[in-house]
């Protein structure tokens, strides 16, 4: 008898697993740590750090156009988001207002890059999800919103093109005829991606009802973005509490009702096609005139701290800033949306399956630039 | 199940469709980067002194967030015989294109039309410091990218290196390949 029970309790040992950090479907360097009981999870501790670069750090040794370039790295599959939150910091703590033509060029290329994002999130999910189809059809979409950004800022991903004040440089001749098509483009690119994997039964199956969070837990956690929005609670920073020309446009923000993977997935099928709607209506209403405000080059914003919130593909991505008069700020912090949202992955695991572990984690849609900085 | 066969009609509708990529390797199949696209800087040539515009003035070095670039200047020879109006001149240069992150901060601050980012992407080396480039290389780099975009100073008037003592200024005597459309003949 006292053998058996002994077995018994052997058997029940927990299995610990490490997920990454090498591991492919992290996105990125980051390990997870599983314990599980057979295919159940019963814990679960996720370790950060593998891509950590002390961005925040170094900002305090760059001039305010340099950090730019450091912020264009925080998020990499977002770049002019996070561009736009460093410089709209700088310009609330300097008081510039940038000229109108230079707000409605940044909403574009913002919202833009959102698509561009949310298509490498719905490639990769599909590929999490174990459906090699996607990931080129996001690729294709994504592509072709980064040809439109090359011929605009000159790079595909680190652009270094917002600046304080403005704008580097005007939009090409050609932009309007693009757009256009570009649009019509990513109209139907939408429309296709969501027919092939959204009502997809496999998908499905894999997908509804796994780590659901409920809206009050994922408050509580700091969950913002798609992420917090797939619970049911419509909170979008460009409408609760707008910035730059954010008011000026019809645009709804799409909740899900569950809260779990395939809600937030879709959260963000439905945002691409909102945004697709801003950028219509931006390009649109673009006035003529100055892009850029005149701020000296080595802008020098008074003594003082600002915050300023943004919404970037991710969530909340805030932007704590202290300047004590001179070129180089004192102090830079960053709300990372990613991070946050880290937050809620273990009660999201809560009693899930081992197999739905790289899921969970795929619907969170982190990068890892941002959670490590 | 029937999502599965859904599926498979996909397959089946887009396997004789053109295929969307472009392919790499030969010159003519790739994709041709955009007029804008910042490639690698590269120090530009005034064809009409003939000598560097850069006069090695250091702003770029010190505005580098990577500190990539080193300068030296000089005083130009060609300014005390009365050919340039360029009282100093670079000696040298180096840029470290390992550690060039793009960015494009050089281009911006410079006043003398003296650097821009031209069109070079593909400098794959098997030394680590191989692409330290020098003076010369980067002037190569950049002569290359005029004679293919036809790139002309933002501000002649000020950074011509024409001296204006001279009276009026002599038709600048282009290079063959100069003045083709922006970027439709780029290099890649
Ligand atoms: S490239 Fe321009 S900024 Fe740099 S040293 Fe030469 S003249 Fe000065
Ligand atoms: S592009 Fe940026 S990193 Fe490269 S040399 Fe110029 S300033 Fe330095």
């Amino acid at each position: 008898m006292q053998i058996q029970q002994q077995t018994q309790q052997a058997d029940s040992i927990d299995l610990m697993i490490n997920m990454g950090p090498q591991h492919p479907s992290t996105h990125g360097v980051f390990r997870l740590v599983i314990w599980v009981d057979g295919e159940k999870i019963v814990r679960s501790e996720p370790h950060i750090g593998y891509l950590h670069r002390g961005s925040e750090k170094l900002c305090e040794g760059e001039q305010y156009s340099q950090i730019i370039t450091l912020f264009d790295r925080l998020d990499y599959v977002a770049n002019l988001n996070c561009e736009l939150a460093i410089c709209m910091a700088v310009e609330k703590l300097m008081g510039v207002q940038p000229p109108e033509r230079a707000e409605y060029i940044r909403v574009i290329l913002c919202e833009l890059n959102r698509i561009a994002s949310h298509m490498l999130f719905y490639g990769v999910y599909g590929l999490d999800a174990g459906a090699m189809t996607p990931i080129l059809y996001g690729f294709r979409e994504r592509e072709r919103v980064q040809a439109l950004f090359e011929s605009v800022t000159g790079a595909r991903m680190m652009h270094n093109y917002i600046r304080v004040g403005g704008v580097n440089e005007d939009i090409p001749d050609d932009f309007g005829a693009r757009m256009n098509t570009l649009l019509d483009q990513l109209e139907r690119g939408v429309e296709e991606c969501d027919e092939l994997l959204s009502q997809n039964e496999m998908f499905l199956a894999r997908t509804k009802g796994i780590g659901a969070i409920s809206a009050e837990e994922a408050i509580d956690l700091g969950v913002t973005g798609p992420a917090l929005r797939a619970c049911g609670v419509a909170e979008d920073v460009r409408t609760s509490e707008p910035y730059s020309i954010y008011d000026r446009f019809d645009f709804g923000v799409p909740v899900g009702t569950y809260g779990d993977c395939w809600d937030r997935y879709y959260v963000r099928i439905e945002e691409m096609r909102q945004s697709l709607g801003i950028v219509r209506q931006a390009v649109a209403q673009l006035p003529e005139g100055e892009i850029a405000a005149s701020v000296r080059r080595i802008a020098r914003p008074p003594k003082g701290e600002v915050y300023l919130r943004t919404e970037s593909p991710r969530g909340d991505f805030g932007v704590f800033l202290v300047s004590d008069g001179s070129d180089k700020p004192y102090r830079v912090k960053v709300r990372a949306p990613s991070f946050c949202n880290l937050q809620a992955l273990q009660a999201m695991l809560r009693d899930a399956y081992v197999a739905d572990a790289v899921i969970i984690l795929g619907s969170i849609d982190i990068i890892l630039g941002e959670v490590d900085r | 199940m029937i999502g599965f066969i859904e599926g498979l009609v996909v397959t089946l509708k887009t396997a004789l469709r053109k295929p969307v990529t472009d392919e790499y390797p030969e010159p003519e199949k790739r994709r041709q980067v955009e007029p804008r696209y910042m490639g690698f800087p590269a120090l530009l040539w005034d064809y009409d002194v003939p000598e560097p515009y850069c006069t090695g003035c250091m702003v770029c070095v010190r505005a580098c967030p990577t500190q990539c670039m080193s300068a030296q200047m000089t005083d130009n020879p060609k300014y005390a015989d009365e050919q340039s109006r360029r009282r100093k001149i670079i000696e040298s240069f180096e840029i470290n294109l390992g550690r060039c992150i793009l960015c494009g901060i050089c281009v911006d601050v410079c006043n003398f039309d003296a650097i821009e980012m031209s069109h070079e992407h593909e400098l794959s080396k098997y030394e680590r410091n191989g692409n330290r480039v020098d003076l010369g290389q980067l002037m190569d780099m950049g002569r290359k990218f005029q004679g293919d975009t036809g790139w002309s100073p933002s501000n002649p008037a000020k950074n011509s290196g024409v001296p204006v003592a001279k009276g009026s200024r002599r038709a600048a005597p282009r290079r063959a390949g100069a003045g083709s459309a922006v970027g439709s003949d780029a290099p890649s």
